[in-house]
C-alpha cells in the first residue's frame, strides 16, 4: 500500500486526532500542558464553579515566571522574600493554592527547577518530540524546537484542556521556511529567525505552522532551534517545528521526565519517523542562504522592522506599501529614530539578556565570552542577566559565568520572564533604548514608553560593554562579510 | 456565553494595522484573576494620542471595532477579548485576524469579521458618521447606504455563537472518544501517555 507522502506536521496532527467532525475541525488530543500564573485563574475558577476536574494532573506542570522579581527570593536568614506588589502576589498566590488544588505539579519559586515555562518543559523532558504541547502563552511554539506541536493558548482554552485534555482545532496550513548553508562566526540563531521574520513579515505565518528544515537547522544545536521556533509567532505562525534527529534525542535522554527502558526505546523509533516524507507538499515555503544572514537588530516597533547591523534606518518612503509607511512613520517617532542613522550609531541605556526566546546555557555563554574583560559602558545605566532556570543558573554559576558578568558591571539575577514584558519590577524607563535579547519590540513592551532594539545575546553583551548597538565581530575578531 | 446574532450601532473607525494584543491590553493589566474591568486599560497607549477615537465621544459603548490587517497579533492573551467586552465591543472587522485572537474572540462571544481592505475602507467611512449593521444568520455587513457585504464565518463557530454553547461543555460528552484514544496512546506511545519525573 502506498500512502500520500505527509509533513512532519501532518504526521503529528495525525497521530493525534480523537475524533473528526463534519464541520473540518478535528477533536485533539494534548499531551503535556504547561500552566503559569497569568493566564490560568480564570480557568481554574471557571472548573470550580462547573465542579469539574483537571482530566489528567499529571500530563500538566505548573510553574510561576511572569510576575516573579528576580531579585533575592529568600533573604539572610534563608525565609522567603514577600512579593512587594500586591496584585503580582495575589496571581501567585493564586496559582500556588489552584494547582495543588487541582491535583497539579506545582515547581514554586524557590525550587531550583523554577523557570520560564519555556525553559522549564524541554529541560525536565516534559515536553517531547511528537507530542502536542500547549501552554496560554504564544511563544509556547518555542518547543517545536524539539520537533513537538506546540501552540500558545487563551485561557478558555486553558480551561478546555485542563477539563477534556484536548482542543477542538482545525487544520493549519503547512509553509516550509528551508535555510542552507553555514552561518557565519558572529551569526547566531536569533539572527537567523529574526532575518526569516524580516523576509515573511509578522503576518507571512498566519494560518500556517512553519516547519523549519534545511542544513542551517541540521547543523543547529537544539538551544538555538529552540530559539528559532520560539520566535515563529513572531512570524505569525502559532506553531513552528524542526524534525527531531540524533541531537534531539541526545538532548532528552535522562532528563527527569524523559521516557526510560523500553519506553525510550519505542520513543525513539518513532521519534526517527518524524520528518516530512520526500515529496510532502507545503502550502507556501521560502528559501534562504544562510550566507545572506548578518547580525540583525531591529529598529522599530514591529519583529518585522529588522535590518542588518551594518544598515541604516529605513526611510518610510522606502517601503512601497502605502500603510507600511504610515506604521514605519510612526514607529519611527516613538523609536525617536531619524531615517539613515547608522544602526551602530544607537547608544542605548539598558540591556536585557534573558526571556524564554534567549536565556539557556548556550546563550549565557555566548554573552559571556564577548563581555570577559570587558566593562560596561559608561552610558549604560542598567544591564541584567536573567537566566532562565535556576538550573540554568546553576550550571552557569559552576562555569563562573556569573562572576564574568559580574565583573564585568552586569547583575546577575534570578530566573523569570523579567524585562522581556515587564510584569514584574524589571522595567525599562519611558524614552530609554534597550538592546534585548528578548522577542517582542512591540510599543510599550518593556515599560510604558520603552524602545526596544531585539538581538542576540552576544550583541546585547555587545551592546553593554560598547554603549551602543554594535557588530558583536568587531568584538569577537570575527570576519566580517 | 452570551448568544449573539445580531450587532447594530456606530463603530470605532481605528483601522491601524498589525495591532499586537500589548496594544489592546498592555501587560501590567494582565494581573487581574478575574475577567471584569479590563476596558479601563484597553489601547491605553493609544489613548495617550491626542485626538484618538477611543476617547471620541460619538463612539463611546460602540459595540463594533474597525481594525486593520492582522489584528490582535503576539501575545496570546485572552485579556484582550476581555478588555474588549468591557469596553463594550462585540464585533470586530478587519481585513484579517491572528490566529490566536480570532480563537479567544469566538470563546467569549465576540464576532471577528474578515473582509477585503476595500470593503474595510468603506466601513471606515461609514463609521465616521452612521452605524453599521451585522448579521451573523446572514453572514452580512449592511450600512445605511446599501452597502451589502457578506463574510465567511466556521460553521461550528456560527453555531456556537448563534446558540451561545459553551466548548468545554460540549467536549466533555465526547468523553467515551477521549478514553478510547488515551487507550490507544497507552499501547502504542506509552511515553506520551505518562509523565512522571524519575
Amino acid at each position: 500500500m502506498t500512502s500520500t507522502p505527509r509533513t512532519l506536521y501532518e504526521k503529528i496532527w495525525d497521530a493525534h486526532v480523537v475524533e473528526r467532525r463534519d464541520d473540518g475541525t478535528s477533536l485533539i488530543y494534548i499531551d503535556r500542558h504547561l500552566v503559569h500564573e497569568v493566564t490560568s485563574p480564570q480557568a481554574f475558577e471557571a472548573l470550580r464553579t462547573a465542579g469539574r476536574p483537571v482530566r489528567r494532573p499529571d500530563l500538566t506542570l505548573a510553574v510561576p515566571d511572569h510576575n516573579l522579581p528576580t531579585t533575592a527570593r529568600r533573604d539572610a536568614a534563608g525565609n522567603r522574600v514577600p512579593i512587594a506588589d500586591p496584585e503580582s502576589a495575589n496571581q501567585l498566590g493564586t496559582l500556588a493554592k489552584n494547582a495543588p488544588e487541582f491535583g497539579i505539579r506545582y515547581i514554586s519559586e524557590v525550587d531550583a527547577e523554577q523557570g520560564i515555562v519555556h525553559v522549564v518543559g524541554p529541560e525536565q523532558g516534559f515536553s517531547l518530540p511528537g507530542a502536542t504541547i500547549v501552554c496560554g502563552d504564544s511563544h509556547t511554539s518555542c518547543h517545536g524546537g524539539l520537533g513537538a506541536l506546540a501552540f500558545g493558548i487563551g485561557t478558555t482554552e486553558v480551561e478546555h484542556v485542563l477539563a477534556t485534555q484536548t482542543l477542538i482545532l482545525s487544520r493549519s496550513k503547512t509553509f516550509a521556511v528551508r535555510v542552507d548553508g553555514k552561518l557565519a562566526p558572529g551569526v547566531t540563531p536569533k539572527d537567523v529567525v529574526l532575518h526569516v521574520i524580516g523576509v515573511i513579515g509578522t503576518a507571512g505565518g498566519t494560518g500556517h505552522v512553519i516547519e523549519f528544515c534545511g542544513s542551517t537547522f541540521e547543523d543547529m544545536s537544539v538551544e538555538g532551534r529552540l530559539t528559532v521556533c520560539n520566535m515563529s509567532i513572531e512570524g505569525g505562525a502559532r506553531a513552528g517545528l524542526i524534525a527531531p534527529d540524533e541531537k534531539t534525542f541526545a538532548y532528552i535522554e535522562g532528563r527527569p521526565y524523559a521516557p526510560r527502558g523500553a519506553d525510550w526505546d519505542k520513543a525513539v523509533a518513532w521519534w526517527r519517523s518524524l520528518r516530512s516524507d520526500p515529496g510532502a507538499k507545503f502550502d507556501k515555503s521560502v528559501h534562504i542562504d544562510a550566507a545572506d544572514i548578518q547580525p540583525t537588530v531591529t529598529w522599530g516597533t514591529s519583529p518585522e522592522d529588522v535590518v542588518p547591523i551594518s544598515g541604516t534606518v529605513p526611510a518610510p518612503a522606502s517601503f512601497a506599501d502605502p500603510s507600511k509607511q504610515q506604521a514605519a512613520q510612526v514607529s519611527l517617532d516613538y523609536m525617536g529614530l531619524e531615517p539613515g542613522t547608522r544602526m551602530t550609531d544607537i547608544t542605548v541605556q539598558n540591556v536585557f539578556i534573558g526571556s524564554c526566546t534567549n536565556s539557556r546555557i548556550e546563550d549565557l555563554r555566548a554573552a559571556a565570552e564577548v563581555v570577559r574583560g570587558r566593562k560596561r559602558a559608561a552610558n549604560v545605566r542598567w544591564a541584567i542577566v536573567v537566566p532562565g532556570s535556576g538550573l540554568v543558573k546553576a550550571q552557569a554559576e559552576a562555569e563562573g559565568l556569573d562572576k564574568v558578568f559580574i565583573a564585568a558591571g552586569l547583575e546577575w539575577r534570578e530566573p523569570g520572564c523579567s524585562a522581556c514584558l515587564a510584569m514584574n519590577p524589571d522595567k525599562v524607563p519611558a524614552g530609554e533604548r534597550c538592546a534585548s535579547t528578548s522577542n517582542r519590540n512591540f510599543t510599550g513592551r518593556q515599560g510604558p514608553g520603552s524602545r526596544t532594539h531585539l538581538v542576540s545575546p552576544a550583541m546585547a553583551a555587545a551592546a553593554a560593554v560598547t554603549g551602543k548597538l554594535t557588530d558583536v565581530r568587531e568584538l569577537l575578531g570575527a570576519a566580517i562579510a | 456565553m452570551k448568544p449573539i446574532s445580531h450587532v447594530h450601532g456606530r463603530a470605532i473607525p481605528f483601522g491601524r494595522k498589525n495591532v499586537d494584543t500589548d496594544v489592546v491590553i498592555p501587560a501590567h493589566w494582565l494581573k487581574t484573576i478575574t475577567r471584569e474591568g479590563l476596558g479601563r486599560g484597553a489601547f491605553e497607549a493609544v489613548r495617550k494620542e491626542p485626538g484618538n477615537v477611543f476617547d471620541d465621544p460619538a463612539y463611546a459603548g460602540a459595540p463594533i471595532l474597525i481594525a486593520g490587517d492582522n489584528f490582535g497579533c503576539g501575545s496570546s492573551r485572552e485579556h484582550a477579548a476581555w478588555a474588549l467586552l468591557d469596553m463594550g465591543v462585540t464585533c470586530v472587522i478587519a481585513p484579517s485576524f491572528s490566529d490566536i485572537f480570532s480563537g479567544n474572540a469566538f470563546k467569549n462571544g465576540i464576532l471577528t469579521v474578515a473582509l477585503p481592505q476595500e470593503q474595510v475602507d468603506r466601513l471606515l467611512e461609514v463609521a465616521r458618521t452612521d452605524a453599521i449593521d451585522i448579521d451573523l444568520e446572514a453572514q452580512t455587513v449592511t450600512t445605511p447606504f446599501q452597502d451589502r457585504f457578506t463574510f465567511a464565518v466556521d460553521p461550528f463557530r456560527k453555531h456556537c455563537l448563534l446558540n451561545g454553547l459553551d466548548e468545554v461543555g460540549l467536549t466533555l460528552a465526547q468523553g467515551d472518544a477521549i478514553t478510547a484514544h488515551e487507550a490507544r496512546i497507552a499501547r502504542d506511545l506509552p511515553f506520551l501517555s505518562r509523565a512522571v519525573a524519575a
